[in-house]
């Protein structure tokens, strides 16, 4: 996008804002759901942005892989619907890059949320602001075709193998507390990293959540296959919520929209769009 | 020596008051000095820790050796010995001008997707060869200056007593060369030292690896001061073991012009 249309983009935004909040947006206040910019809603997430979670592709060079704005993807669909909920038009919603670390650095947010497959653990909660889960996850194993550990039927058969997580995801803490491999698991900083260690085969197998494991599987290794998934249940339950500053007002409109979104079928609706392939994958316990 | 005292306590008080009087020192308290958090993670960041000494250990053998090697190649006189020598400023140049992180990527990763099977596929293993191929560009800068710095005299007297050009090199010219080089050496170990966190990027659990799970597993930055404290503990001893070897040498050779 040209740099000076930028300025007069974001002006016609806060004067439809303007507009919107005159016609009376359901449900929202300014007075009681603040955001970071008047009449905008600023929604963070990591760049690239990879499907499933995010789709539609990307005609900027800002955004890599997937563009979040394109509506397209699960995460992108529910912010988008979130977004409704609160009184913001699709063109009132502005996207921000925001890596991982940043959105729970210390310090005033730029983004009223971050959307960004972060799971709910209190120990987190203590620092930032969860929205309720607006997605129960499940984690899977990837492995190469044809390799020894692609044999093995269950949690138990897993435990010789060398296994990797991404940094930041709650699939290491689960290779640790629920799989306990003999061998100390790898832990990689980027998606991309993780997926050249499983090509490598430097390790055996690689511990994602389920719909990324069908994208690292349908997309980024051609001879990788899905072993398994595990059950979310007990101490492993694993839920995504959208991140916010801790104690952010906007945390209880964020809250009621998604419980909206959940009671009115919304949600599952969205899960049958962007993740119904991400459902079929046997049970390894 | 009154005047410094009061200026430095009253510095640092301004200081310590501005930082834990600002709005926001609350929030970065509880982030990145939380005590709880500290003890909780120190253990197994500290087992880690295991892994930076041992890269560092293994990766400090090779570097001195290689990057001596390298220096010396730089150093050979005469038309003949060209190549030699524009290979070794090439390496110089090329090795200390890619960022190491990048290095150690395309080794880690690039090396082992080759899909050679008799290629070692352990990222620690890719991550030392990075670090010595990265650092002995640097060291043998160290060991040329240090070889650079002995008057020409030297060799010139050495020849002169009838040593070859190698005798000379080794007797003569080097032992006085690395003695005096000694400092900026242990300098670029401790660059080393800290680099070794870069393996992590590999997968590798060592230190910073293993605080960045911690500070990601509970979105408190604590761990990576318990990281800190730890290369700290080995920055400093090595400083002040330079320091004093630094001492040791120029007492030796004050001491009465004859010892060696």
């Amino acid at each position: 996008m040209n740099k000076r249309l930028i300025p007069f983009l974001a002006a016609i935004a806060a004067l439809a804002a303007v507009a919107a909040g005159a016609v009376a947006a359901p449900g929202s206040t300014a007075a009681s759901c603040p955001t970071v910019t008047d009449g905008q809603l600023t929604i963070g997430t990591d760049n690239p942005a990879f499907p499933p979670w995010f789709g539609g592709g990307s005609k900027t060079s800002k955004w890599k892989i997937n563009d979040p704005s394109t509506g397209k993807g699960y995460e992108s669909a529910v912010a988008y619907a979130i977004a409704k909920r609160l009184g913001y038009a699709k063109a009132q919603v502005k996207w921000t890059f925001v890596p991982f670390n940043k959105s729970f650095a210390p310090g005033s947010k730029s983004f009223d949320f971050d959307i960004n497959q972060i799971s709910i653990t209190p120990a987190r909660a203590k620092v930032v602001s969860f929205s309720k889960s607006y997605y129960d996850v499940n984690q899977a194993i990837v492995v190469n075709k044809g390799t020894k550990i692609a044999a093995v039927r269950g949690i138990k058969g897993l435990e010789q193998y060398k296994l990797g997580a991404q940094l930041g995801t709650t699939s290491y803490q689960f290779i640790k507390d629920r799989i306990k491999p003999a061998q100390q698991p790898s832990v990689f900083n980027s998606n991309a990293t993780a997926v050249l260690a499983l090509k490598n085969k430097q390790i055996d197998g690689l511990v994602v959540d389920l719909p990324t494991a069908f994208f690292v599987t349908a997309v980024q290794v051609p001879n990788g296959k899905i072993l398994g998934q595990f059950e979310n249940k007990g101490k492993t339950t694993d839920s995504f919520g959208v991140v916010l500053a801790k104690g952010n007002p906007l945390t209880a409109c964020v809250n009621k929209a998604v419980t909206a979104l959940r009671g009115n079928g919304t949600l599952k609706n969205l899960q049958r769009i962007w993740l119904a392939k991400a459902t079929g994958a046997p049970i390894l316990k | 020596m009154a005047i410094a005292l009061v200026s430095t306590t009253v510095f640092f008080a301004l200081v310590v008051v501005a930082v834990t009087h600002a709005p926001g020192w609350p929030q970065v308290r509880s982030q990145f000095f939380d005590w709880g958090e500290f003890k909780a993670t120190f253990p197994e960041i500290a087992r880690a820790f295991l892994l930076n000494i041992k890269i560092f250990c293994i990766a400090e053998v090779f570097i001195l050796v290689f990057a001596l090697f390298l220096a010396v190649l730089r150093g050979l006189p005469g038309p003949v010995f060209f190549p030699l020598r524009a290979l070794a400023i090439v390496y110089a140049d090329l090795f200390r001008g890619i960022p190491t992180i990048l290095v150690i990527a395309m080794l880690g990763f690039g090396a082992p997707a080759l899909g050679l099977s008799y290629v070692p596929k352990s990222v620690v293993f890719w991550g030392i060869v990075s670090l010595v191929l990265i650092y002995s560009a640097y060291v043998s800068e160290v060991y040329r200056a240090g070889i650079d710095s002995i008057h020409p005299s030297q060799e010139a007297a050495a020849r002169s007593l009838g040593l070859t050009r190698w005798q000379t090199l080794r007797s003569v010219i080097l032992p006085q060369a690395v003695r005096r080089v000694i400092p900026p050496l242990l300098n670029d170990f401790i660059g080393l030292q800290k680099d070794t966190a870069l393996v992590g990027t590999l997968g590798a659990i060592e230190a910073f690896q293993q605080s960045q799970i911690d500070t990601n597993a509970t979105f408190n930055f604590t761990a990576y001061l318990a990281a800190a404290v730890l290369f700290v503990a080995v920055t400093i001893p090595l400083a002040r073991f330079t320091d004093w070897l630094v001492a040791r040498d120029r007492r030796r050779r004050q001491a009465g012009g004859l010892a060696a």
